[in-house]
């Protein structure tokens, strides 16, 4: 190959001072960058992912590992990344496939929103004596309200509410699949969001029997491809999500590597062991908004109306005409999964180009909805890139009800976003299914994190809208006055419908 | 046996099913549904061993998730039957729409005339006794099991001169079979798609399933039983992963 190599991107070294030459580098490195020869301990920086799993586990601090300076010409243009995707399709003729989500340095709305705090002529709440109400309902909401007088003289509710969902926070945690994910990981946030009042994503990879005892908060997810799809398993989530598009990769499907489909992930996603499990870009029995409707209506019709169902798709150009079809389908809330949307495998290409940023997606599609009459109809979850709880609330402020969370559960649960997932080998036990490195993710510590987590952000998201002086999160959703844009065009500000900061 | 009869004339889906449902938990083997016209979604995540009498023409996404009941259907179906069923069978004495037995993952579906396009499509297999089957007694359009993942589809090309003539078969399969009676042009096949032969060990293990078709439709399944077919699997369990390469 006249190509050669490309220089390592990350430099791993040992303090051999420090090093008691336990070995514990090479125990936990999956990737393969240390290995023992004679009475020395070798690196081959080459291989590392930055995954920090040694860096961790080092009982005596004694790694370090840095980025390694580009070893090319500097050049504005043709950046490091830039050659060595050239070099890489060069020398494979095959497309890119990347992990996490879009790694371009794009400037993030979110940072350039600011929240508003009360002074004095209308205080602030505190919320360590004022009850702050968060609890949020997700699902189709009735136009108006109607009201009987029975014979004894007492008002009945005659409207029939369609089911909702109880969140005691608008956090959620999304769709991740058992087979992109190990089931430790999928385990660690079922106790979690058990825990905490809220639920969860099966994604589209089934529902595992070691998850049946949390299933009340399990939102079991239906793609293209069907993946565990069955009565027993549309009856035992929660409520039905329907994924159309997803904002790590909008317009194509997914695609789990045969070898990550082992005995159990075979029988939980119902496929042939060992086999690429594909699920193609569009349903195939979903060619139009009325086709659409009739997925909703005859998963519906199997849980015998019980269940609420979620429409998911991809932040794109027209999310928001999109949006309004699906609020007038019987479709009980959308999901609007942003460009920073994290994923197991997507062609890079896809991650890094396709699609638009969730805070304009969010704000777009309620102002829609409310132009025509219908926002309070439906529920609108926002997911892709939200990293805390100020990302949480400027959410609502712009218009959703509830976020999913994706990569921040991850973190929680060790996750160094180091974009390797769709290789297997993940060192923290999260994106990978072989056993001996699943196990090292403990599911009970893992639920502690991550509903550690969960309760931060509550309690952050519960003195951001005492400081904005409102107690009810149904004040706070849609308000945009209770936001600024700071160095935001005038386009952009528009279409957020949010002044700019000092108006 | 225990038989209900229900007058489908003029009524929703919803309450029809619910009456279908009904029936099944008080016991009845034997539901009877006449004047069924274009009602969407009967036996959809429907359970138990019932026996159900379609007279007329159901609508779309006959049997969607469904587990265990028989369906008999006197009429044509319109698109999906079977769709994402579990167990169970539909016997269509008609011709039926696009997507039929979409993503099925066990159970029959027997169709005595055609079918639309996208037939058997994602049809997939996990265990040995979950196998999907689709026999088609006229010709199929399209995309036949495209991205089939496991189980059967039959095409007899009944009164057809070719069983098949659209193109795209098995585009994207990697699991299961597709087999044709006669020869299959191989401009027809899709992405992914390779002909193997059909030998008499293929005849031996379709041979109940070609006299199963029979019997239902009142053919004389000699007529069938040699060895003029087309065998159609995946060229690999993998088909996509030489696509790929890492970042």
């Amino acid at each position: 190959m006249t190509l050669g190599s490309v220089p390592p991107k990350y430099k791993v070294s040992i303090d051999r001072d420090q090093c008691m030459d336990c070995g514990r580098c090479i125990e936990n490195c999956s990737y393969g960058v240390y290995r023992r020869e004679g009475d020395k301990i070798l690196i081959e920086s080459r291989k590392c992912t930055a995954c920090l799993r040694c860096v961790a586990m080092c009982p005596r601090d004694a790694i370090t590992l840095t980025e390694k300076p580009v070893d090319y010409r500097s050049h504005p243009v043709w950046t490091r990344e830039a050659r060595e995707d050239i070099i890489n399709q060069a020398r494979s003729g095959k497309i890119i496939l990347s992990g996490m989500g879009n790694v371009r340095d794009l400037p993030i709305i979110y940072d350039r929103l600011l929240l508003d705090a009360c002074q004095v002529t209308n205080p602030s709440i505190d919320p360590l004596r004022e009850p702050m109400e968060l609890r949020t309902y997700i699902g189709k909401k009735p136009k108006k309200l109607e009201f009987k007088k029975t014979e004894s003289g007492d008002v009945e509710l005659e409207t029939k509410l369609a089911p909702n969902l109880k969140l005691d926070t608008p956090i959620m945690i999304g769709h991740m699949s058992f087979g992109a994910i190990s089931l430790n990981s999928q385990l660690s946030m079922a106790k979690a969001v058990a825990k905490t009042g809220t639920y969860m994503g099966t994604g589209e990879g089934g529902l595992h029997k070691d998850l049946y005892p949390y299933q009340d908060h399990m939102i079991v997810q239906v793609a293209s491809g069907r993946f565990g799809v069955n009565i027993d398993y549309l009856e035992r989530g929660a409520a039905i999500e329907i994924k159309i598009g997803q904002g790590a990769k909008p317009g194509i499907g997914g695609h789990l590597p045969g070898e990550k489909v082992n005995e159990e992930v075979s029988k939980t996603r119902m496929i042939p062991l060992g086999s690429d499990a594909i699920s193609p870009a569009p349903h195939h029995d979903i060619y139009s908004i009325e086709d659409l409707v009739q997925l909703i209506r005859s998963l519906k019709e199997a849980t015998e109306w019980k269940k609420p169902v979620f429409v998911k798709i991809a932040a794109v150009h027209n999310v928001a005409p999109i949006a309004a079809g699906i609020a007038r389908s019987s479709a009980d809330a959308v999901v609007i999964d942003g460009f920073r949307g994290g994923t197991g495998a997507a062609p890079k290409v896809f991650r890094d180009h396709v699609g638009i940023p969730i805070e304009v997606a969010i704000a777009s599609v309620d102002q829609k909805l409310r132009e025509q009459g219908v926002r309070n109809e439906i529920s609108i979850i926002a997911s892709g890139g939200i990293r805390n709880s100020a990302d949480l609330a400027k959410s609502i402020a712009l218009g959703a009800d509830a976020v999913y969370i994706g990569t921040a559960a991850l973190v929680a649960l060790g996750c160094r976003v180091c974009g390797n997932c769709y290789r297997n080998l993940c060192p923290w036990g999260i994106a990978t299914q072989r056993p001996d490195l699943v196990s090292r993710l403990d599911p009970e510590a893992g639920a502690a994190q991550v509903s550690n987590l969960i309760h931060g952000w509550t309690l952050e998201l519960s003195e951001l809208m005492g400081a904005a002086g409102i107690n009810s999160i149904e004040s706070l959703r849609g308000n945009r006055d209770r936001l600024r844009g700071y160095m935001l065009d005038e386009g952009m500000l528009k279409i957020l419908d949010v002044q700019p900061a000092g108006a | 046996m225990k038989t209900v009869k229900i007058d489908a004339k003029g009524m929703h889906y919803t309450p029809l099913n619910q009456k279908i449902r009904a029936a099944v938990a008080d016991g009845a083997e034997e539901i009877i549904l006449d004047n069924v016209l274009g009602q969407r979604f009967i036996g959809d995540g429907v359970r138990g061993n019932v026996r159900i009498i379609i007279n007329g023409v159901p609508g779309g996404d006959l049997g969607m998730f469904m587990s265990g009941p028989t369906c008999i259907i006197h009429g044509n179906a319109e698109h999906a039957p079977g769709n994402t069923m579990d167990s169970g069978m539909l016997v269509i004495h008609g011709s039926a729409g696009d997507a039929v037995a979409h993503s099925m993952r066990g159970g029959k579906v027997f169709i005595r005339n055609n079918i639309g396009y996208r037939g058997g499509i994602h049809m997939k297999q996990y265990e040995v006794e979950a196998r999907p089957i689709l026999v088609i007694g006229g010709t199929a359009h399209s995309f036949l099991g495209e991205y089939m993942a496991g189980g059967l589809v039959l095409v007899l090309g009944i009164g057809k001169e070719k069983a098949m003539t659209d193109r795209g078969i098995g585009s994207g399969i990697h699991g299961g079979e597709i087999i044709i009676r006669g020869e299959v042009d191989d401009y027809l096949l899709g992405v992914g798609a390779k002909k193997f032969e059909f030998t008499e060990a293929d005849l031996e293990r379709i041979a109940p399933i070609i006299k199963s078709f029979c019997e239902q439709f009142g053919y004389d399944p000699a007529e069938f039983l040699d060895t003029n077919y087309t065998k159609i699997g995946p060229a690999s369990s993998r088909p996509f992963a030489s696509k790929y390469v890492w970042e």
